[in-house]
């Protein structure tokens, strides 16, 4: 604080009948001096150490001593970067038409994803499980499969049930295949009735790896014997697990601009983003069944996500016989290059409005590259979504510093080497595999960075290394509405811009706001 | 929609979507409450159905969840696959005061992120290696809960064994929680589990760790705080009312607990228990072991804490007593202006609830005091006694839900229409999409402290602000046919 006259306006003294107005809640109350003596006075019984102590060993957490240690784990991992596989399995089943995420194995598991998913996008998201318990670990799931099914499918009306399994159903070696042969025989749900299922064991893989089996898992589903001798003209496309809402539409938007007929693999634009009518839809996956099913057909297949769905993909190519790309339309090359791939598929020229808009982003980027310019980022994410953080940075001049990816694979890995290795301002760059944002806080306190990109659990780095945090990944729990903004294409390279560049912005107001002290550069122009 | 026999009507209606032996299962869950009767007359804490949307969570996350993860200064292992600990990650809102990650660990994620290596050849070697690590990263933490997660049960992996090793090495507490998320039927079992795991692997060492207060004598006004989890900081203003009538708050468990306040707990004269549902085991245990009486309180709403206070003050001397009254009296002028400034606003408005295991009787009270009315209560994992204590608070042809599913809710919400629902996060955005005023009623909403009266006045202004925002004003388009 100043040490000059405190100049913050008083609020007079107002009437007590006007004291309700004045309601405290968490934000102010304990700050109070009644609750800070509480806080003192219960002290004494929690056996606490002292502050010198507490300080201490704070101020050692921040060594290069400790990052070694923390490096050394083997065993043990605090807060990773990743989930587990049903959250993928439920998220890509959830774009499919009428379509209920149903979960083989222990009910808590659903409970989680169902919040997990909700507080990051704000929406409903409804999935139901087998809710297993003992006796199912003892004997098997069959029971409850039966059961399950009969009831979600008699009481929620699903066009389709998407199956994927917790790790109890796996511990104990459910079949899958057979268990649901039972529940038609029974009577569950008819005969010809779309039961997809993957097998979702949580202690392979991550939340991607489920994304991965649930969606190859629907479309040998919904493809079975629809193969036609002919082509339906469409080229197929698959985001993977992008929790922007955005993207999906923007894609939408550019294909139609193109002029191109396409089908979306699992669309959940409106799953995660639903209009509020006054009536609750339970259903909103835009992929309709059929069109999943002709998409056998297509003429190829994109995907955005390359370690996201590398099953799904090989079994396009093999079994399909489709061509299948890995582009990332993300950052200005990267769209330049995906929109130039489409054009050379389709023969249609790239239209002329993508490419004001390209201009117009490119324009954005010019004004802002001098804040930008050699600042060192550390970032985390899944996979692909760090590779388009990456390429968007370098185009830049930012500087990749940590780079933290827990459900890392060693193709990625060499796949981002030599994408940092590439550009000058990649030399500094460490990809850190399997590693977790423990290993991450050592990292930003021995060698620090401007500024940290990933989701909100970035915000406990950002409170202790004080490094700015833009929020860009899933999840996002404590910042509103950002799903809804793509990150793909012109537009989105835009709006990546904005989080990032404003964000500096702001940091720099923060750190010049004190009067008579640091406000010297509190600048009206920047 | 009235009556009680409406209200069975309704229940007959809503369940007709069901198959036959999913109807006759689920009919045993849901009733209307009538006046004088002892008991809601609904069964409870028995398995969710199959393929149904169920609300309920598991043991982990009762155990780990609820019971010990706040207890803020010990390390909570989710002893597993990394998801179930991913999930439940600072999703609680247990509010704490400690420097994370030298000295409190709340907000941190501690997992051994079984692969499948570890499931095929077990995993109690790196549990062993993974206390090792901690033991070297986090120097001052006072011990470590093993929280097994569904394979560990299901492999026979010996945590017991490990942990009475490690805890032997380093001298401090290890505590294998066995709280495999298929165990029992809901949260409510994994409650159980914890509180067994304290009785059995804490107290019986509770002479052996407890560092007690410099000069501390045991005294006559010694309590404890038992089952608040401060979420939103709920248990300070409790603590605070607590201290003001002249008790000593010598354990918070677990909100803003320590471990070392556990400890304490045997040498309390009273325990004072707001969640009755996941800690009264433990408060029969201490009554049983060291013959600590223990007493349920309300702390929501100024009628109940009057109430409560008066109640606790009953267990001690005329000092308290006259304490209490002058507590209630302090407070009386600015709960009336509370009262004064929203009631006109949120009188005779209805409210649908369904919460864990306490809220949906606790709460009715508080609501009452602003004018209104709880039309529907049902718990996601009450037992019997739960619904017994119901009877004391719901009135008269109240529709009473056990375990509801999504299906049950939004038909019941769609008759019954209410102002406002108060459930969980799960359920927010279905009925916001049905353009109804909704507060979440586990997390507060992201709002709080709701406890003791500084908390009243702060539920008071989160109901308002629910119910009476214009933006419910704007869904229905102008040119949509009234």
């Amino acid at each position: 604080m100043t040490e000059n006259a405190d100049i913050t306006p008083t609020t007079p003294d107002v009437p007590n009948t006007e004291n309700a107005g004045k309601i405290q809640d968490h934000f102010d109350l304990f700050h109070t001096d009644e609750y800070q003596d509480l806080f003192e006075y219960k002290r004494q019984f929690e056996g606490a150490h002292s502050p010198e102590e507490v300080a201490r060993i704070a101020e050692w957490t921040k060594t290069w001593d400790y990052r070694e240690k923390n490096f050394d784990r083997e065993a043990l991992t605090i807060n990773p970067a990743k989930a587990c596989q049903p959250l993928g399995s439920l998220f890509v089943a959830s774009g499919f038409e009428g379509t209920l995420p149903y979960s083989h194995g222990s009910q808590g598991c659903v409970a989680y994803f169902r919040t997990h998913l909700t507080r990051n996008y704000k929406e409903p998201f409804q999935a139901v499980s087998s809710s297993m318990t003992e006796d199912a670990a003892v004997f098997g799931g069959l029971k409850n499969m039966i059961d399950g099914l009969a009831n979600a499918y008699t009481l929620y009306k699903p066009k389709m049930i998407a199956l994927c399994t917790t790790c109890m159903a796996e511990v104990i070696g459910d079949d899958l295949g057979a268990f649901i042969q039972n529940a038609r025989n029974e009577g569950s749900i008819p005969k010809d009735y779309p039961v997809p299922y993957a097998h979702t064991p949580s202690f392979v893989g991550s939340h991607i790896t489920g994304y991965d089996n649930m969606l190859k898992g629907i479309l040998e589903c919904l493809t079975a014997g629809k193969k036609q001798e002919t082509t339906n003209g469409k080229l197929n496309f698959n985001l993977g697990f992008d929790p922007y809402i955005g993207n999906i539409r923007e894609l939408k938007r550019i294909l139609n601009l193109f002029g191109i007929d396409y089908t979306i693999l699992s669309d959940n634009s409106d799953t995660f983003d639903s209009p509020n009518t006054g009536e609750f839809q339970m259903y909103n996956g835009l992929t309709t069944l059929e069109d999943a099913a002709d998409s056998i057909n297509a003429e190829g297949s994109f995907f955005f996500q390359k370690y996201t769905t590398p099953k799904t993909q090989a079994y396009i190519a093999k079994e399909w016989g489709q061509t299948t790309y890995n582009l990332r339309p993300f950052g200005i090359r990267g769209t330049d290059e995906f929109l130039m791939k489409l054009s050379a598929i389709t023969g249609k020229p790239i239209p002329k409005e993508l490419e004001a808009e390209r201009g117009r982003a490119v324009d954005a980027l010019t004004d802002s590259q001098a804040w930008l310019h050699g600042k060192r980022v550390a970032l985390y994410g899944d996979p692909d979504h760090v590779m388009t953080l990456l390429t968007f940075l370098l185009e830049v001049g930012a500087e990749p510093v940590h780079i933290v990816v827990t459900n890392s694979n060693d193709e990625f890995e060499i796949e981002a080497k030599n994408l940092l290795e590439s550009s000058p301002y990649g030399k500094n760059a460490t990809v850190w595999g399997k590693k977790d944002l423990w290993h991450l806080r050592s990292l930003m306190f021995t060698e620090p960075v401007d500024l940290l990109i990933g989701n909100s659990y970035g915000k406990y780095l950002w409170r202790d290394t004080n490094t700015p945090l833009v929020r860009i990944g899933y999840p996002i729990f404590d910042r509103h509405h950002l799903h809804r903004y793509p990150t793909l294409g012109y537009q989105g390279a835009l709006n990546m811009l904005n989080w990032v560049v404003n964000t500096i912005l702001d940091e720099l107001d923060r750190n010049t706001i004190i009067p008579a002290k640091t406000d010297i550069s509190f600048d009206l122009i920047r | 929609m009235t009556t009680v026999e409406d209200k069975k009507e309704l229940i007959k209606e809503v369940l007709d979507a069901y198959p036959e032996k999913a109807a006759k299962r689920r009919g045993k869950h849901l009733n209307v409450y009538e006046e004088g009767k002892s008991d809601c007359g609904v069964k409870s804490n028995i398995k969710s159905v199959p393929g149904v949307m169920t609300t309920r969570g598991c043991a982990y996350a009762g155990a780990k969840g609820v019971v010990w993860g706040p207890v803020k200064d010990m390390i909570h292992l989710s002893h597993g696959p990394v998801g179930c600990g991913y999930y439940s990650w600072s999703g609680r809102r247990n509010y704490y005061i400690g420097t994370t990650g030298v000295d409190t660990f709340g907000t941190m994620q501690f997992t051994s992120d079984f692969q499948e290596r570890d499931i095929v050849f077990g995993g109690d070697k790196k549990l062993a290696k993974l206390i090792d690590e901690l033991e070297v990263l986090f120097p001052l933490s006072k011990g470590t809960t093993i929280e097994s997660e569904c394979p560990i049960g299901l492999i026979g992996d010996d945590i017991e064994a490990v942990a009475r090793k490690k805890q032997k090495e380093y001298n401090k507490p290890v505590v294998p929680v066995r709280c495999e998320g298929f165990r029992g039927v809901s949260q409510s079992l994994g409650h159980h589990i914890a509180n067994d795991t304290v009785r059995d692997w804490v107290l019986p060492k509770a002479d052996e760790y407890r560092q007690t207060p410099e000069g501390y004598e045991p005294g006559p006004y010694d309590v404890n705080i038992i089952g608040d989890y401060n979420i939103g900081g709920d248990a300070w203003p409790s603590r605070r009312l607590l201290e003001a009538i002249g008790l000593r708050v010598i354990c918070q468990f677990s909100g803003d607990g320590t471990f070392n306040e556990v400890v304490m707990t045997p040498l309390a004269k009273l325990n004072l228990i707001h969640c009755y549902r996941s800690m009264n085991y433990i408060c029969r245990h201490m009554e049983e072991k060291y013959g600590i009486p223990w007493l349920e309180y309300n702390f929501f709403g100024p009628t109940q804490i009057a109430e409560s206070l008066r109640k606790i003050a009953a267990q001690f001397d005329e000092t308290i007593q006259a304490k209490a009254e002058q507590v209630i009296a302090e407070h009386q002028a600015q709960m009336d202006a509370i009262v004064e400034r929203f009631r006109p606003r949120l009188e005779g408005k209805t409210v649908m609830l369904m919460v864990g295991g306490l809220r949906p009787r606790h709460v009715i009270p508080a609501f009452k005091d602003l004018g209104m009315k709880v039309i529907g209560t049902g718990y996601e994992f009450g037992h019997g006694d739960d619904y017994k204590r119901t009877a004391d608070y719901a009135e008269d042809g109240t529709l009473i839900y056990d375990d509801i599913s999504g299906h049950e809710f939004e038909e019941f919400a769609k008759k019954l229409n209410p102002d406002l629902i108060a459930a969980g996060i799960k359920e927010k955005y279905v009925f916001q999409k049905m353009a109804l005023p909704f507060r979440q009623m586990h997390s507060w909403d992201y709002s709080g402290p709701y406890h003791g009266y500084e908390g009243f006045a702060v539920f008071a202004r989160d109901m308002d602000l629910a119910i009476n925002n214009p933006t419910w004003g704007l869904i229905n388009t102008p040119w949509q046919a009234a």
